[in-house]
């Protein structure tokens, strides 16, 4: 749907040059939800209004659903952006128009009749939930039902693809969740392509079916949610991630443990499984859950437990082999002493 | 004083007639030029989606140039242009011939700056609904400084009331003519305050008729 090919964009002014978005390539498909995460200065900004040609790339190729939107004229990329939706982290409505006055805006602007205006925008107004707003100012709506506005007026002419400039930062968490699960529902009922950019972990682990994340420009590390959540490669995938799973052991708790600490991840069909009872009842160990949870994302179970094995080092040491052969990676936060001793003997 | 007064009353008529006219002239063509003229220095300021430098720097200097001129040299210094338009210099229409070229220029600036309060996410986002650049300006930019330009339109009438006294004085007529010929000129103490007390009411009559118009388009 949205195909973005070695993009750059540069800024040059008489203190140097500042380098936005520092070759960059995507391709979000069709009906997706991508989420672009990175703290802020890290060019996520930059890289969706490159989408739009709000902010014209220096270099690179944005195609939108097949069409080159660098090689249109300025009348051509008019009507290509009516079949782009944007929303934005302040809102943007204009405070002289009325809910629907805002929402009919952006059907005029692609020549819709005035019969016709009325009509659409009382529907969108109904699917963002704010009909009876209808003949209010902006001035007198809370965030989360002008984040509604916009998105009423942002889908006005039936577009294809939504931007999302870090549309729900200014938001509280409650009205986070409601704007997120509207957008799920647009993304769902309409078919909608949903481009979000955000420096909240939460936000991209609720609703993105794949994400991107941005350093200095540059995309880091791209894939499926899932897998990003699972097995992040990057440090800075890793501290994002931290963000919404944190499984740091307090340190005292650490330092008086007897035995082995590991960090168990159940990834896919391993987290259905029984596999912590089958461990404690085929080994003479005895596990003690320090921390753990089990998150969900994008409806598959992604769990994460940090456990304490004590028993006899050889004991512990099967426990951790029939935990590696059926997980994978185990990592192994802390020996317990005894299996410090039992190595040290065997060396 | 009643008899002075009754005295004074048809040429305090005729002058305040004739600073209606002055006034009103200014601000019609201050209205029809300086509004497109302010627009026209906002929309193509730098990062706005009508951003021309050149068109810019040019208006900007020539409205600067205007506006750096005293008023009373500029009167002067356009009666060439004014007979050429209307055949003389004197009268309340040959004066209202430089009222209004200050106060184009005047007025093109107040709409700049109220123009620069707009939220530029608000431009932005009808620019991200695929708005053509003269529905932004008719649609978008009109309505959010509507109340600015008519709270604009009084200070250009005030300033336009203070000035057609300068105009007045080199044969415009008007009251500010009336209060130099007898209160200056024949130390006639008595038309000097007549005429000052209808120039204070006037402009509080312009700026409470104005508030109450500005107040009454403001919306949201």
């Amino acid at each position: 749907m949205i195909s973005i090919e070695k993009l750059s964009k540069i800024y040059t002014s008489k203190e140097g040059t500042v380098i936005g978005v520092n070759d960059v390539s995507l391709d979000i498909k069709q009906g997706e939800i991508f989420g672009v995460v990175g703290y802020s200065g890290a060019g996520k900004s930059t890289l969706i209004r490159c989408m739009n040609i709000l902010e014209r790339p220096t270099s690179g190729k944005v195609m939108m659903d097949g069409i080159d939107l660098m090689s249109l004229s300025s009348k051509e990329l008019r009507k290509a952006r009516q079949s782009i939706g944007m929303i934005f982290q302040g809102f943007h409505l204009a405070m002289s128009k009325t809910v629907v006055e805002n929402v009919s805006f952006a059907l005029k602007a692609a020549g819709v009749g005035r019969v016709e205006r009325k009509k659409r925008a009382e529907k969108l107004l109904d699917l963002v939930g704010l009909s009876d707003k209808a003949n209010q100012f902006p001035a007198q709506l809370s965030g989360g039902q002008k984040q509604r506005v916009s998105i009423a007026r942002a889908l006005a002419n039936n577009p294809k693809v939504l931007l999302c400039d870090e549309a729900t930062s200014a938001l509280d968490p409650h009205t986070t969740q409601s704007i997120l699960k509207l957008l799920k529902k647009i993304n769902s009922e309409l078919g909608l392509t949903i481009v979000l950019i955000t420096h909240e972990m939460e936000v991209v682990k609720e609703i993105c079916d794949r994400c991107a994340v941005m350093e200095e420009g540059r995309v880091v590390e791209e894939g499926n949610t899932y897998d990003i959540f699972a097995a992040p490669k990057n440090d800075l995938t890793k501290r994002f991630i931290q963000t919404v799973i944190d499984f740091t052991i307090p340190e005292v708790l650490f330092d008086k443990s007897e035995g082995t600490i590991v960090h168990l991840k159940f990834t896919g069909e391993t987290a259905g499984e029984a596999i912590v009872s089958d461990l404690l009842q085929h080994h003479k160990v005895r596990g003690n859950i320090l921390h753990g949870k089990v998150d969900y994302i994008q409806n598959q179970a992604l769990g994460t437990f940090v456990m304490e094995l004590t028993g006899e080092a050889k004991e512990v040491r099967g426990a951790l082999n029939s935990l590696r052969s059926t997980l994978g990676d185990v990592e192994v936060l802390k020996n317990a002493r005894s299996i410090d001793q039992s190595m040290a003997r065997a060396e | 004083m009643l008899d002075q007064l009754i005295n004074l009353w048809p040429e305090l008529n005729k002058s305040f007639i004739e600073t209606l006219i002055m006034v009103s002239i200014g601000l019609v063509v201050a209205l029809i030029a300086g509004l497109p003229l302010g627009l026209l220095l906002f929309v193509t300021e730098k990062d706005l989606f009508l951003e021309n430098k050149w068109i810019k720097s040019v208006t900007g200097v020539i409205v600067n140039l205007v506006r750096s001129v005293p008023f009373i040299i500029l009167l002067v210094f356009l009666f060439p242009f004014t007979n050429l338009l209307l055949g003389t210099t004197t009268g309340p229409v040959a004066a209202s011939v430089s009222l209004s070229v200050a106060a184009i220029p005047f007025y093109a600036r107040i709409v700049e700056s109220s123009a620069r309060d707009i939220d530029r996410g608000v431009i932005e986002a009808a620019i991200a609904c695929g708005a053509s650049p003269w529905l932004i300006i008719k649609d978008i930019i009109f309505p959010e400084i509507k109340s600015g330009l008519i709270s604009g339109l009084t200070i250009t009438a005030i300033s336009l009331i203070g000035y057609s006294a300068m105009a007045g004085a080199i044969g415009g007529g008007g009251i500010g003519d009336l209060a130099i010929r007898y209160g200056y000129y024949r130390y006639d103490n008595f038309v000097m305050f007549t005429t000052v007390i209808l120039l204070i009411v006037m402009v509080q009559v312009v700026q409470y008729i104005g508030d109450l118009a500005a107040k009454s388009v403001k919306k949201g």
